[in-house]
């Protein structure tokens, strides 16, 4: 038997466990859900990017981002902004596991980096057209893929599990690359919080706006799914009652102490911006 | 050919492509070397840190217009984006987006030569790569965000998304665009998925001209630093059309004629989604 986090999708987990619905959709690919729910006594959009074993690009099959995925995640925030447009913009959830970017030539050819860019641009317009934008993360949010599909939230939420990983590259690549064997990156992640992949580590650099602690990621129960309804009910408010860019990132308090330099670069930057 | 010589823009540093592209006499550098904001995570791990991390920022005028360019030197680290560097870009997008929000409108240019995130700052490159893409979605609205990718690093990773969403994209036939680095794709996917020695076929589907020939990128120009200020120089006078970031729906019933089992090759693309006068 297989430990229970081994084969488990967190990304459709917690989008049942949330929407009581799989989110599945009628055209388009398999491997993008959207389901609508109540959060907070208001009906909210969810949308999950997830693994899918018969998905017709191959690079794509195992919860990547790929061509269609960043393109079909733009078309799903660009109509649910559409929809909204004249009345109260409703709260958007991105539940994130995503593994990478897909990775191949077709994709290359065929502008992978302006799919995801498209994806960029309809989760940031929407919260720039006022929709609240949360991002739950449940499982791995990798690289590209999370610029796709998470990283334009007003408010970025995560699982405090050891499944719940955030880097810009995978860890065998990343040793390939840097030519650094895996042991030493993980002894330099233990000491240097930017290069871990562990939620805790990520959680001191101030982007996080909440670290949910003592829910199953992999096997949620009805009381770990109530609170994190609740959580995410929060940071909609939250959300709401701030501005529409992603200041917060800047003034956490662990961003003041871990993001110091990108601080005292902006404030430099203001003070000499007009010729003197 | 005529006796004027063309000047390379390539063979420019970072510093001297920012000149280029402002007005004679007005390149003013912000938060220049002497300031000595470094990375205060590359000397941790043994890395010598250069002082200005490899960005320069500088205020100028385009055409008269009051304007900021952010430059990324290719020749530090592989241009990469690590906390500094990426927080000068956004930092800068940011400002230039507060003067246009109070109707003093400053016009944006990326000069982007880099490898995408610094993996030696992993997640705080990532962070500041998803601020600058939210600057440039915002700032767009406002005026042209106009990215030029000259070579010969190219433009991979997250910083790929960067180009992808500028009103207006300039190219050269040395460029590179791509999300994903040759060897990077050899390393996830093998080598039987690509060849990254293989420069012809890497340049066949990431090089300049195919960008521009398929539709990816508004300009293909020679490298020449002053055929390349005139450009940035055009697209600040003319509106931008739609961005292609927001057409999901062509591109999707794009892709769904597409067989991933067999895909076009790099020059049958440009027949399907070319412009007519780059067939």
């Amino acid at each position: 038997m297989n430990a229970p986090q081994d084969d488990v999708q967190p990304g459709l987990r917690w989008l049942e466990a949330l929407t009581a619905s799989a989110g599945l959709r009628e055209s388009g690919p398999g491997t993008v859900r959207l389901a609508d729910a109540l959060l907070g006594g208001e009906a909210a959009r969810f949308i999950a990017v997830v693994p899918d074993a018969a998905n017709r690009f191959p690079r794509a099959r195992h919860g990547e981002v790929g061509l269609e995925e960043g393109w079909t995640l733009a078309l799903l925030v660009r109509a649910t902004v559409a929809a909204d447009r004249g009345q109260r913009p409703r709260p958007i959830v991105a539940i994130v596991d995503v593994s990478s970017q897909a990775y191949g030539r077709c994709e290359e050819l065929l502008g992978i980096h302006l799919a995801c860019a498209a994806a960029v641009d309809a989760y940031a317009s929407a919260r720039l057209a006022g929709h609240p934008i949360v991002a739950l993360l449940v499982g791995k949010a990798m690289s590209g893929a999370f610029l796709a599909h998470g990283y334009q939230a007003n408010r970025i939420l995560a699982l405090d599990a050891p499944q719940v990983l955030v880097h810009a590259m995978s860890k065998a690549a990343a040793a390939r690359v840097t030519r650094r064997p895996v042991a030493e990156l993980e002894e330099l992640g233990a000491r240097i919080p930017p290069l871990a992949y562990d939620i805790a580590s990520f959680a001191r650099l101030g982007l996080l706006h909440r670290l949910i602690s003592g829910v199953s990621a992999a096997a949620p129960s009805p009381e770990d799914i109530e609170r994190v309804r609740g959580e995410l009910a929060a940071a909609i408010r939250d959300a709401r009652g701030g501005g529409r860019d992603l200041a917060p990132r800047l003034t956490s308090a662990a961003a003041r102490a871990t993001r110091a330099a990108s601080i005292a670069v902006r404030q430099r930057l203001a003070e000499q911006w007009d010729a003197p | 050919m005529t006796l004027a010589a063309r000047h390379s823009f390539i063979e420019l540093s970072a510093r001297e492509r920012a000149r280029a592209i402002l007005d004679a006499g007005t390149f003013r550098e912000l938060l220049g070397p002497f300031e000595r904001l470094k990375s205060p995570w590359l000397g941790l791990q043994g890395v010598v840190a250069q002082s200005d991390d490899g960005v320069v920022i500088a205020r100028g005028r385009i055409a008269g217009g009051s304007a900021v360019v952010a430059a990324i030197e290719g020749a530090y680290q592989g241009g990469s984006v690590g906390e500094v560097s990426g927080a000068k870009i956004a930092g800068a997008l940011e400002l230039a987006l507060r003067d246009c929000q109070s109707g003093r409108t400053v016009r944006p240019v990326l000069l982007l030569e880099t490898g995408g995130v610094r993996l030696q700052e992993a997640n705080l490159g990532l962070a500041a790569i998803a601020e600058v893409h939210a600057a440039i979605v915002a700032l767009r609205r406002h005026v042209p965000v106009v990215g030029v990718v000259a070579g010969l690093v190219g433009c991979f990773g997250g910083m790929s998304l960067a180009a992808a969403l500028c009103s207006h994209l300039i190219v050269t036939r040395q460029a590179r665009l791509g999300m994903n680095g040759p060897e990077v794709i050899e390393q996830e996917a093998g080598v039987g998925e690509l060849d990254a020695s293989d420069r012809g076929l890497v340049w066949s589907l990431l090089g300049g001209a195919q960008r521009y020939a398929t539709g990816l990128a508004d300009t293909l120009l020679e490298d020449d630093a002053e055929a390349i200020a005139a450009e940035v120089r055009r697209a600040f006078g003319s509106t931008a059309p739609p961005p292609r970031s927001e057409q999901a729906q062509c591109f999707l019933e794009r892709l769904a004629a597409i067989d991933p089992a067999q895909p076009p090759e790099p020059q049958a693309l440009r027949a399907l989604w070319g412009r007519a006068e780059a067939r």
